[in-house]
């Protein structure tokens, strides 16, 4: 890993606004991801800008109708709140599957999300719950925050600090999981909500987390989910699974996350 | 160059480190401690877990300076009068919970965690708690029975302190 320089601001606006100062600095939030990445030399930044004294970040709190959740919250904390389990009990199973216990006491559901892994959990839930994305600077609704693999509507200097998420009727997610590393192949998030439900995939889309809109029609109209209209040519094909496989697999998950949501 | 300091064992310990400073490099290099492992420093043997305020982490996939002011407890810490081990190490040596060695000090610190959340898990809780921790000698079958085993006794510690 190179050497870089480290600062620890107190606040998110304060690191904010050393990330914009920075010539090429990157947020540290649980290091999970970034720290590796750096020790592989895939990333080198001048500056790391670390979120560990901005305890506004961290916490959990439900007013009935909605979770809300800091950036700095760690994936073991997400798993074991009480809080969580009784608004959203699929996010709750969600965290708690996370890699490996000792990944989920550092690694944050901020620093998931900026990174939007194609095959991470996270980006699954907040897809499939429509959920807003609240940074330093605005609010982002779902739908709108995910652009691509390892992309998103995040600026440069812009700093996710909490994530909201509209409580569901009933919500249920199903992984089919890379035995080594937990992360997912392909990753169904299915929620009931009064406007109806809402289906995202990730692990299986080229572009990274996706919505399923034939399958949240198929539930919708009370059939069972099938998979048949998702386009072969969109999806990853690896040594893991080919793209034929995880098609196969997102109908398999579907139904999964269905039945798990009741 | 920062300075870091943090209790570690029990010790206030502070030194002057490089930013891109791992805590297992710290701890291993500066504190020479050299219990806790590096197997693979790409996050995913578990040989190089600690606690930090409480929870169990890969030491090598965490900085030194963000552990600034936190409360380390490294291998070296369980037995803490040098003599009596604790209850976990024991239960790791009646169960011959390990041949080689080098993956125990990850495996104790990993499974002490387990136990302090969960006091009575079963054996299945067990085996999924070990996902971040790899051993490539025992197959895991006497690991698995060494924490069992040791959760008990730690259970049995804590009645007998109450």
């Amino acid at each position: 890993m190179y050497d870089f320089s480290f600062q620890s601001p107190a606040s998110a606006a304060d690191a904010a606004s050393a990330l914009g100062a920075a010539e090429d600095g990157k947020i540290l939030a649980g290091g999970q991801t970034l720290l590796p990445t750096m020790k592989q030399r895939l990333a080198m930044p001048s500056d790391l800008i670390s979120l560990k004294g901005c305890r506004d970040l961290v916490g959990i709190s439900s007013d009935g109708s909605t979770l809300t959740i800091g950036a700095m919250t760690t994936h073991g904390a997400v798993a074991a709140s009480t809080e969580v389990a009784k608004a959203i009990p699929a996010l709750s199973a969600l965290a708690g599957g996370i890699g490996d216990p000792q990944v989920r006491n550092r690694g944050t559901l901020g620093g998931s999300l900026a990174n939007n892994d194609p095959a991470a959990d996270y980006p699954a839930a907040v897809l499939g719950l429509g959920a807003t994305v609240v940074t330093t600077k605005r609010e982002i609704a779902a739908d709108d925050y995910f652009q691509g693999m390892f992309e998103t509507a995040l600026d440069d200097d812009e700093i996710i600090t909490a994530v909201r998420f509209p409580i569901p009727q009933a919500a249920g997610y199903a992984k089919f999981d890379n035995p080594a590393s937990r992360y997912a192949l392909v990753g169904v998030f299915v929620a009931k909500t009064a406007a109806g439900p809402r289906v995202a995939v990730t692990g299986a889309g080229q572009g990274g987390v996706f919505r399923a809109s034939d399958i949240e029609g198929q539930i919708a109209s009370g059939q069972e989910p099938n998979s048949a209209s998702i386009d072969e040519g969109e999806l990853n094909g690896d040594i893991h699974a080919s793209p034929a496989y995880r098609k196969h697999l997102i109908g398999v998950m579907a139904k999964r996350a269905l039945a798990s949501a009741g | 160059m920062p300075t870091v300091s943090m209790t570690v064992n029990g010790k206030q310990v502070s030194g002057e480190v490089e930013a891109r400073t791992l805590l297992a490099q710290f701890i291993r290099e500066n504190l020479e401690l050299t219990g806790t492992h590096i197997g693979c420093d790409t996050s995913q043997c578990g040989a190089c877990v600690v606690h930090v305020n409480g929870s169990s982490v890969k030491s090598c996939t965490m900085l030194a300076v963000e552990a600034d002011g936190a409360d380390v407890t490294t291998i070296e810490g369980l037995a803490m009068d040098g003599d009596t081990l604790h209850p976990m190490q024991e239960a790791f040596r009646d169960n011959h919970g390990l041949q080689c060695g080098f993956c125990t000090p990850g495996m104790v610190m990993s499974a002490i965690d387990l136990v302090d959340r969960n006091p009575n898990p079963t054996d299945s809780e067990i085996r999924d708690w070990l996902e971040g921790n790899i051993c490539r000698c025992t197959g895991y079958h006497n690991i698995v029975k060494s924490i069992a085993a040791g959760a008990a006794a730690m259970r049995g510690q804590k009645a007998a302190a109450e």
